[in-house]
């Protein structure tokens, strides 16, 4: 049989379980210093949960099998309590769960607790991107790190509630509208990760990924100063074209002319079209960056009033830069 | 002697009593109420079950594949449905399985019947109002129906602000919907407290009652303590969308995380309104078809109602990654343990009735036995949900969803289908095919531990619920797509056990063997009268005895059925 | 073995039993006792409906204290007072109303239930006055709050001390809106108990007309009394923590 007409099944025995490295039959890779105490955790819990589980059904089985109903038998009086035996079923569980829940508590506080000295990066997540801003200031859509150091994630989001999650660094956590919160890790092994929403927030929930990429510190900071002068030499319409990919405008907006969430961009600059909430207007360089910055003052006919302003996250170079790709879809 | 001052000679039963669609609507007998509660129920758990199938059927495969497997043919299209459908069929799925099935579930369609018979009463406290909660229940289903109908709700169950006062599905139809059912329960909450107060025959003491009425007892308390806070939450969400109050609105000045805690406040004691009168059940299952009284009675009873108090505790379980303090997680997680200590003595107090006992395995029983392996694995995985470092990798991903399927499915849903078989001979006065019944539960067991059980490597490698797709991961980590593909087709297997279960129980009431009085040997009083049973319940006042005493119970091969003896012969 | 009906409209008259005893009680005590036990059951889900709104406002109090202590002046002090007195009032006819309910005083329970229902009328009208002046004044929920001049002049006229919080409406505290969202949705709520209460003042007094209530068989105005001393306790909170900030 060739391989593409095999049912998935197959596959899955061709394929190497270790497609991660450190992957184990449970868990992903162990990306992070917490990843071990977690993991520790999960399998003593696990451990716990296999002895009972076993212990149950194994008991279960046997009493079936062994006090099966032969004829209409009368029972010889069973005693209906056994205080010495009910004790030990009450204390031994409670022993067990108040050691679980101490571990718990103790790598929760791990996780929870971020080191004095740690690398900052800004979260923002909003539907349905991440966006990561830099100490330096320039913003990603990855999330880069250094090795070996402690990473802070202090996180926002613009519209709904988001939860970044890093399956292999064993971490989760909510952004809330309005508020921030925070996240850190320590990564122990370079490489990629994935990073997923896991908070449901609508039509792109399970769009809303990106990775970690995880460098040696030489490496990190030959990418900072690639970011750093990452469109020096470019020209400004090729600048607007990598921010129209990279900063989630092509989510919504397409430059080959097909409509989506939003209009395309394909041959707006120099058209005059109508809105819900305002006179017809011409699409120039003021427009657009009207657009940008405060999207609701003009809401296209035929679209609906969706788009989050882009308010602290364009500096006024990089609208530049669009609308200057803008300028380029004939 | 062979015959009790109970069993009616009359041809006349609770079913022809009165005839006409009018006297079933407006009927006040608990037994009819019940009945049409169970139809109803049923019928949502239906649909819910639809909307579960098409999730699972858009799951199957991933929807972007790896190169190498991209030209494989599959046995249903990739991508079936548009990303906001798949997200209105998964948040219908869980609205009508919580709010229309399984919240009312043992207790109207179950409870109701049983409940005045157990205990020896001629109805529940308040008919009228009974009656009332049943057009409750069909009026918020109609509300849900609307939601359906009218644009559907994309937002999950759990209504999660922003996203529920900015999205534009029909949020406010399904909130008034649920806002209704909640005072569908809380007024068959507060009549199952009042009746088992004050209707209890002379000799019906506390500890004389089963434990099927102790577990109802302190799943009324729940119901009447918890469900106002989800109306006035559900009521203030409402308003937001309506009149923008803001509230929850933080460009207004208000929490989104504010109404996780009033949400998962009722939210959380709601999933023991879920599983208690399933224990109940398992518990009068376990001990009737071992034929050997309950072990550990008092424990059982005063567990059920410290588990119904405790339960109101632990609501931030939910919330460990919602940005609260490490301080109130750290209070909820050993709360959320203290919790789960009764629920598993529970389950060496049944192992114990076993013991020794004289152990039948008719279909009832089946049901019970497959409670204590599936709720084993359910409770279990809780452990790993409550301990503070496991839970926030594990948080919103598949592992989540497998635990409270284990727990609600395998535990209150099999308790369920348990309750119905042991009570069908009572309700419908025929018997069923058992060897329909034993084939069937083996198929719903095998099709729910294929669907569940991968699921919980699905979340323990990372894929988060809700998702439409995981095509990423898959890439990644290719056993994810196979671990879907097997819970997919787990669902189909299922889906066809309990289709089975529906197919022979409605074939029973055709031409099934008309039932004795006691056909199972249970010691409780419903089976002292007929099955089915007059409408008058009982003509006088029932004697009160220990309801696990079986020493005087005896089959009688006669009646296909058993017989309590008053002497020792 | 009697030819008992069981549907809804029938079961206040059950034949040769005693007129407004249901079959499944055996007396009226027990009858009784079961409704009471009813009723507070009721009643103490209405007190966990309400305290969510409570619990809301004191979140936000505690976050937030001076969005109250700058926004409740808008409310009247005095009206609230009359509405507090009123509902106190109908609490105490409400009560007299039940007993010679229980003596047997058909016409003295008629005439305070009238009062009663009089009462509630005059709390709803004076809650009508407020609203409908709020409305005309802008003091509305949340992003609708937006007081309009008249409304400005008179707060600065009664708080004429230019270092009084009050009077400094252009620096008025952010989201001041959110004391009107709670304003309204706990007044709201109470007014929509009210209005019930009113329902079914009216329902016992038509039965009480009918003569349907003795010494023996009062409970329904048992009931709808105890119903109504929670609609007012429930006023007695509202009105300091919305009008009396200090």
């Amino acid at each position: 049989m060739s391989p593409t007409t095999l049912p998935p099944i197959y596959h899955w025995l061709n394929t190497s379980l270790t497609a991660a490295a450190g992957q184990t039959f449970w868990l992903p890779e162990q990306g992070s210093t917490v990843a071990t105490s977690v993991d520790r955790l999960f399998h003593f819990i696990l451990g716990i949960s296999i002895f009972f589980f076993s212990l149950i059904v194994v008991l279960m089985v046997i009493f079936v099998l062994l006090y099966r109903r032969r004829t209409d038998v009368t029972n010889d009086p069973a005693p209906l309590h056994n205080t010495k035996l009910e004790i030990t079923w009450t204390v031994i569980p409670l022993i067990i769960v108040v050691i679980i829940f101490y571990e718990g508590f103790v790598t929760y506080m791990d996780i929870r607790t971020s080191p004095s000295q740690a690398y900052e990066v800004h979260v923002i997540g909003k539907k349905w991107q991440w966006l990561f801003k830099y100490p330096d200031g320039h913003v990603d859509e990855v999330l880069h790190v250094p090795l070996d150091e402690p990473v802070r994630l202090l996180m926002s989001s613009e519209d709904v509630i988001h939860g970044l999650a890093i399956p292999a660094f064993r971490i989760n956590m909510d952004l809330v509208p309005g508020r921030y919160t925070y996240m850190w890790f320590r990564a122990v092994e370079p490489g990629e990760y994935q990073l997923f929403c896991t908070q449901y927030c609508g039509t792109g929930h399970s769009d809303m990924l990106t990775k970690v990429v995880v460098h040696t510190r030489s490496d990190f900071e030959s990418y900072l100063k690639r970011e750093a002068n990452a469109f020096k030499d470019l020209p400004p319409a090729k600048v607007g074209e990598i921010l129209y990919t990279r900063r989630g405008c092509a989510q919504c907006h397409s430059i080959d002319g097909t409509v989506s969430t939003g209009p395309s961009f394909k041959g707006i600059f120099g058209q005059t079209h109508e809105f819900l909430n305002a006179p017809p207007t011409l699409v120039d360089e003021n427009f657009i960056r009207e657009s940008i910055l405060n999207p609701s003052a003009k809401i296209r006919q035929g679209f609906r009033d969706q788009m989050p302003t882009y308010k602290g996250i364009l500096k006024d170079e990089e609208i530049t830069n669009i609308i200057e790709f803008i300028k380029t879809l004939k | 002697m062979a015959e009790t001052a109970y069993t009616t000679a009359d041809n006349d039963s609770y079913l022809t009593h009165d005839r006409g669609v009018l006297s079933w609507l407006f009927s006040l007998d608990h037994k009819r109420i019940g009945v049409m509660y169970l139809v109803s129920i049923l019928t949502a758990f239906l649909l819910g079950g639809t909307f579960s199938t098409l999730v699972r059927m858009e799951l199957m495969y991933p929807n972007k594949p790896a190169e190498s497997v991209v030209a494989e043919k599959t046995l249903i299209p990739r991508e079936i449905f548009s990303k906001d459908n798949y997200n209105k069929f998964f948040t219908t799925h869980g609205a009508v399985m919580i709010f229309l099935f399984i919240i009312p579930g043992i207790p109207a369609a179950l409870g109701n019947f049983v409940l005045p018979i157990m205990l020896g009463a001629k109805d529940v406290a308040f008919p009228r109002l009974n009656l009332f909660s049943l057009w409750l229940w069909w009026s918020g289903c109609v509300f849900f129906l609307l939601t359906l109908l009218f644009g559907g709700l994309d937002t999950g169950w759990t209504f999660y602000t922003p996203y529920s006062t900015s999205t534009e599905t029909r949020v406010v139809p399904a909130v008034v919907g649920a806002f209704i059912l909640g005072f569908s329960s809380i007024f068959t909450g507060l009549n199952f407290i009042v009746t088992i107060h004050t209707l209890r025959p002379p000799g019906m003491t506390w500890f004389k009652m089963p434990l099927f009425l102790w577990s109802l007892y302190a799943t009324a308390l729940i119901q009447v303590l918890a469900t106002p806070v989800l109306g006035i939450t559900l009521m203030l969400l409402g308003v937001e969308r309506v009149l923008s109050i803001g509230i929850f609105d933080p460009k207004l000045g208000g929490d989104p995380v504010l109404f996780q805690h009033f949400f998962w406040f009722y939210s959380h004691p709601a999933v023991y309104i879920m599983i208690l009168p399933g224990m109940g059940i398992i518990s009068e299952l376990i001990s009737v078809f071992s034929h050997k009284h309950i072990f550990g009675y008092r424990f059982i009873a005063y567990s059920s109602v410290a588990i119904a108090l405790l339960g109101f505790l632990v609501w931030g379980h939910h919330m460990f990654t919602s940005g609260q303090s490490a301080m109130a997680s750290m209070i909820f997680s050993a709360l959320t343990f203290s919790v789960s200590i009764p629920s598993a003595i529970k389950v060496f107090n049944w192992l114990a009735t076993m013991y020794k006992g004289s152990i039948s395995l008719q279909t009832p029983m089946c049901y019970g036995l497959m409670f204590i392996f599936l709720f084993g694995i359910g409770g279990l995985t809780g452990l790993f949900l409550g301990a503070l470092a496991t839970n926030v990798p594990l948080h919103n991903t598949y592992f989540v969803v497998a635990h409270f399927h284990y727990v609600m499915f395998g535990g209150t849903m099999v308790a369920f289908l348990g309750g119905i078989h042991y009570w069908w001979p009572k309700i419908t006065g025929r018997m069923f095919s058992e060897f329909w019944g034993r084939l069937a539960a083996l198929i719903v067991f095998t099709g729910f531990n294929l669907t569940f059980f991968p699921q919980f490597l699905m979340g323990t490698h990372g894929m988060p619920r809700r998702y439409y797709d995981y095509s990423s991961l898959a890439l990644e980590h290719p056993e994810i797509a196979t671990y879907n593909f097997l819970s997919s087709i787990g669902s189909l297997i299922l889906a066809v056990g309990l289709i089975l279960i529906l197919i022979y129980l409605l074939a029973s009431l055709f031409n099934g063997r008309p039932a004795p009085a006691n056909p199972w040997g249970g010691a409780t009083l419903e089976w002292q009268c007929s099955s089915p049973p007059p409408y008058y319940n009982f003509k006088s006042p029932p004697t009160v005895d220990d309801p696990y005493d079986f020493t005087n119970i005896h089959y009688d091969p006669e009646i296909r059925g058993y017989i309590k003896t008053t002497d020792n012969s | 073995m009697t030819d008992e009906h069981h549907t809804i409209a029938e079961s206040s008259h059950a034949g040769e039993h005693e007129p407004f005893l249901a079959h499944h009680f055996d007396t009226h005590a027990q009858q009784l006792n079961a409704g009471k036990l009813g009723m507070w059951i009721f009643l103490l889900t209405e007190i966990l409906l309400f305290s969510g709104l409570f619990l809301i406002y004191t979140v936000y109090r505690s976050h937030h204290p001076e969005i109250f202590v700058w926004a409740h002046q808008f409310l009247d002090k005095t009206l609230g007072g009359v509405n507090t007195v009123v509902l106190i009032a109908s609490s105490f006819t409400m009560a007299w109303a039940v007993r010679c309910a229980q003596k047997n005083q058909r016409r003295g329970s008629i005439v305070l239930l009238v009062l009663t229902w009089f009462c509630a009328c005059g709390f709803l009208g004076i809650k009508y006055v407020e609203y409908k002046h709020k409305w005309q004044d802008g003091l509305l929920w949340a992003s609708r709050f937006k007081p309009n001049e008249h409304e400005i002049e008179a707060i600065q006229k009664h708080y004429p001390d230019p270092g009084h919080v009050a009077s400094d409406v252009e620096n008025a505290p952010r989201n001041a809106g959110i004391f009107f969202s709670i304003y309204f949705a706990m007044t709201g709520l109470h007014g929509l108990h009210v209005l019930a209460g009113m329902i079914a003042i009216g329902w016992v007094l038509r039965r009480s007309i009918r003569g349907d209530f003795n010494s023996q068989y009062f409970g329904p105005v048992d009931f709808v009394g105890l119903y109504w001393h929670l609609v007012d306790l429930i006023w007695i909170y509202l009105f300091p923590l919305l009008y009396l900030i200090h």
